[in-house]
């Protein structure tokens, strides 16, 4: 193996974006036929240097090798060629377009479709047959699931005579189920001979699945190790630069009575579709209710009816006090009044206003309080002074209330609106994807901060789509799956493989094998929302 | 209405959509491709200013119509310059370009011809003349199908047919070619066809170039076939009309083609009857003027069922890190 070229070999990478080195002298071999984990927290210059190997950015210095062959990409039109191929994030699709339309758009053969499509719809059959990635190609891509979009991009990428694959973070959508097809996926392209590079900050992904895996920091590789050869907390020492708690110590939960009594909760959206069928839940002050589930099976509305920002039906009690939940009385201050704090899913949407700065953001939702007016107007002195307070008691970096909430960080961000909601000192806390986007440093703290104000006596409703968080910080786990609750587990007495199938909506005893029920079960879903 | 009324209101209905229906079609090219165009409006109305101009000065409908098409493609070009290349505000940069044409026009009518900012009235070779299709004479006897096509069919000019020509040729050319699919994609998912290594701005200023030609034709038809000359206005909404057919029609060539021709009747209605007389009650001559204008509103402000626009249009495209 040791006279094959590498597959990819980048020497001495360097790209400035003004003053922010966002890669510093990178250099990188991947063999050909291997998963190669790229690992680091948000910012680290993984993106960056993603981008430049497939010619969003060109290089300030250093070379890449292609196959031995030195190899100029200034655009995404010479990676093609060069047999790299890209799967992003959020997916780069035309959701209106049928799959085989959004596999040859920029790969057609002449000025006239016929010909391209019926090629396709060949090797596509072809390609589904070989990598078990089957699809079909005449639905239109908005009615296909996460997952399957998914899917869409490999094939896009392999329809190109793609041999290296880049992957970026491809599993943050994904089911664990669907996670799971992927990586079989991943492991039969590897064995067809394909060089594949997955880029994640998901420390179990890059041990389940890679030959080799390489750690940025602050825009420099700092490590490439054998996975064999490592382990978990060494990778996520390298990550952070420091000692690392990837678990969340935390005491047993001493739950009091119950604070927040939901019962047959129920929602309509906008567009006629019932979000809500009937939730009921308690709970208790003192303890950490998680909420698992796939993206868009209720969570989000269940957050927002409770924190005043839908109207739902039904009944939820606080304190034995009941809520309204329409009309007046029913908002978001109205819930921060009663008691009832907030951190949206979506900080950067509704957690923040993004251009405002960081002093005025810790203010909204409570700038009707009394303690802050003076007279007709706000006491902006006293604001940015308990502004600064808060940010350095969450370790806002950097701290300067006067900065624009959009010039800091997502893990910074987060820890503002955090900093907003607890310092209120609210009975319960409404938590939704607290890391979301945020690095591993920042998980640490603010994982605590939570199992803090548990300690305190406080009711927390977390709902995660990370089960890990979910695992980390709860007391007690229930699972959503189509606006209901589908059940609920100890989370010492549960594991990843029993909530993934909860989240797929199966209950019980399922069968022969589970898996194949869970993917029956998405296709079904698939259906009912290609329907609509 | 006995039946000759009837062909002749649909004949003038024909007419008064043919230059909605071009314009129509501009905008569902560069709407298409993500480029929303308000500016519709401005367009036909400096090509019909040079092409009645340029008509009038040499005497050839040709040497009109050409100069009417470049005039409206420089147009477009400056909206893609603001829009595409300069990433500003869509909408803004089409009223601009309305306001524009609307003075531009009027000063330079008055500069040349002196005659209260309109152009000379058209004589012959200034104008288009009608078509006569083969056998329309002779077929004229039979009934019904005969005068269907003499009256009908045959006897515009050819401006009205390549019009007509025109919505098959686009619906062939967006669903059926590569330039069609990434034209598509483009106003619906321009970052997958960045990532797909095709330029998004090529893509966008070839929609703008053809919105240009197309808005050209429409204009130069409204002075030189329509009417005979240039006067102060007179598009007179046409093209905020062809916006919301375009709407109306789902950004869709045929869809778009029965819009035109919904509000080409209108306004044939409204022409043919000035005052309709309902046993004691009079609808008004302004009432049905302004019918027209009035659908429009009513589909503008969304009554007429959900249209989904091209999911990127009016976003400047900017590249993602």
């Amino acid at each position: 193996m040791t006279d094959t070229a590498p597959a990819i070999e980048l020497k001495g990478i360097s790209k400035a974006f003004g003053p922010v080195q966002a890669n510093k002298d990178i250099s990188i071999r991947v063999m050909p036929g291997t998963i190669h984990g790229i690992i680091g927290e948000n910012g680290a210059g993984k993106s960056t240097l993603m981008s430049i190997l497939y010619g969003f950015y060109k290089a300030d210095r250093g070379e890449i090798y292609v196959k031995g062959q030195r190899t100029e990409i200034p655009d995404s039109q010479a990676a093609i060629a060069a047999g790299i191929g890209m799967v992003f994030q959020h997916f780069k699709l035309v959701q209106n377009f049928t799959v085989l339309e959004n596999v040859i758009l920029g790969a057609e053969d002449g000025g006239l479709l016929k010909p391209s499509l019926a090629k396709a719809r060949g090797v596509l059959k072809q390609l589904s047959e070989e990598y078990g990635l089957s699809v079909d190609p005449d639905t239109p891509v908005e009615a296909l699931s996460v997952g399957h979009q998914q899917r869409v991009e490999i094939l896009k990428a392999l329809y190109r005579q793609a041999d290296i694959l880049i992957l970026d973070e491809p599993t943050g959508v994904l089911t664990p189920a669907e996670a799971d097809h992927l990586f079989r996926i991943l492991d039969n392209l590897r064995a067809e001979g394909k060089t594949i590079i997955l880029i994640t900050h998901k420390l179990r992904e890059i041990m389940d699945i890679t030959d080799t895996v390489s750690v940025m920091r602050r825009g420099e590789m700092t490590a490439t190790v054998k996975t064999a050869e490592t382990s978990p907390q060494e990778l996520a020492e390298l990550m952070v630069g420091r000692k690392v708690l990837l678990r969340v110590d935390k005491e047993p939960a001493k739950p009091k009575d119950a604070v927040l009594s939901v019962r047959n909760l129920r929602h309509v959206d906008g567009d006629g579709v019932e979000r809500l069928r009937g939730i009921s839940f308690d709970l208790r002050a003192g303890e950490i209710l998680g909420l698992a589930g796939v993206a868009g099976n209720g969570q989000s509305e269940l957050l927002e009816v409770l924190g005043g920002y839908r109207d739902g039906e039904g009944e939820v009690l606080l304190n034995g006090a009941p809520l309204p939940l329409s009309g007046p009385g029913s908002d978001g201050q109205a819930r921060r009044t009663a008691g009832i704090g907030h951190v949206p899913e979506d900080r950067q949407r509704e957690g923040l206003i993004m251009p405002y700065t960081a002093w005025e953001n810790t203010v909204f939702g409570y700038h009707h309080d009394p303690a802050i007016q003076r007279g007709a107007f706000m006491n902006n002195a006293a604001i940015k002074t308990e502004a600064a307070a808060k940010m350095e008691r969450f370790d806002v970096r950097p701290p300067d209330p006067n900065l624009a909430a959009k010039n800091f960080s997502g893990g910074n961000q987060q820890k503002i609106v955090l900093a907003r909601e607890i310092e209120r000192n609210p009975d319960v806390l409404l938590i939704g994807q607290p890391t979301r986007g945020v690095d591993i440093g920042a998980i640490e703290f603010i994982h605590q901060e939570i199992v803090r104000l548990r300690d305190l006596g406080k009711a927390i409703l977390l709902v995660s789509v990370e089960l890990d968080e979910i695992f980390a910080l709860s007391d007690r786990i229930a699972v959503m799956f189509d606006g209901r609750i589908m059940g609920e587990r100890d989370p010492n007495e549960t594991d990843q493989r029993e909530l993934g199938l909860l989240m797929a909506g199966v209950t019980g005893d399922a069968g022969e094998d589970p898996i194949k029920t869970v993917d029956q079960s998405l296709d079904e879903k698939e259906h009912r929302a290609a329907g609509r | 209405m006995d039946f000759a009324t009837l062909l002749q209101v649909l004949d003038s209905t024909v007419r008064l959509a043919t230059p909605l229906l071009l314009a129509c079609l501009a905008g569902l090219f560069s709407e298409r491709s993500g480029v929303i165009d308000i500016g519709l409006e401005g367009k036909m109305l400096i090509a019909a200013f040079f092409s009645a101009a340029i008509a009038a000065l040499t005497g050839s409908v040709w040497l009109g119509l050409l100069s009417g098409i470049v005039s409206a493609m420089l147009l477009s070009g400056l909206h893609g310059l603001a829009s595409i290349t300069f990433r500003g505000n869509q909408l803004i940069s089409g009223v601009a370009l309305n306001f524009l044409a609307a003075g531009l026009t009027v000063l330079i009518a008055q500069d040349w011809f002196s005659q209260g900012g309109r152009t000379p009235s058209l004589l012959e070779g200034g104008r288009w003349a009608a078509l006569t299709l083969p056998l329309a004479e002779t077929l004229r006897p039979v009934p019904i199908l005969g005068p269907i096509y003499y009256e009908l069919i045959s006897g515009h000019s050819i401006l009205v047919y390549v019009a007509f020509l025109c919505v098959p040729a686009t619906w062939w050319i967006l669903f059926r070619t590569r330039f069609g699919l990434r034209l598509r994609a483009v106003g619906e998912a321009p970052e997958a066809v960045d990532t797909a290594g095709v330029s998004v701005v090529a893509l966008r200023y070839a929609a703008i170039a053809i919105c240009g030609l197309l808005c050209g034709l429409a204009g130069s038809y409204l002075a030189t076939g329509l009417q005979a000359g240039f006067v102060k206005d007179m598009t007179a909404g046409r093209g905020y009309i062809a916006l919301a057919a375009l709407i109306f029609a789902k950004w869709r060539p045929w869809y778009a083609l029965w819009a035109c021709l919904l509000f080409g009747l209108l306004q044939a209605v409204a022409l043919r009857y000035q005052n309709i007389d309902l046993g004691g009650f009079t609808i008004p001559v302004q009432f049905m003027d302004a019918l027209p204008y009035i659908l429009t509103v009513v589909i503008l402000a969304g009554f007429v069922g959900r249209a989904i626009p091209p999911r990127a249009g009016g976003q400047p495209y900017v590249k993602e890190r």
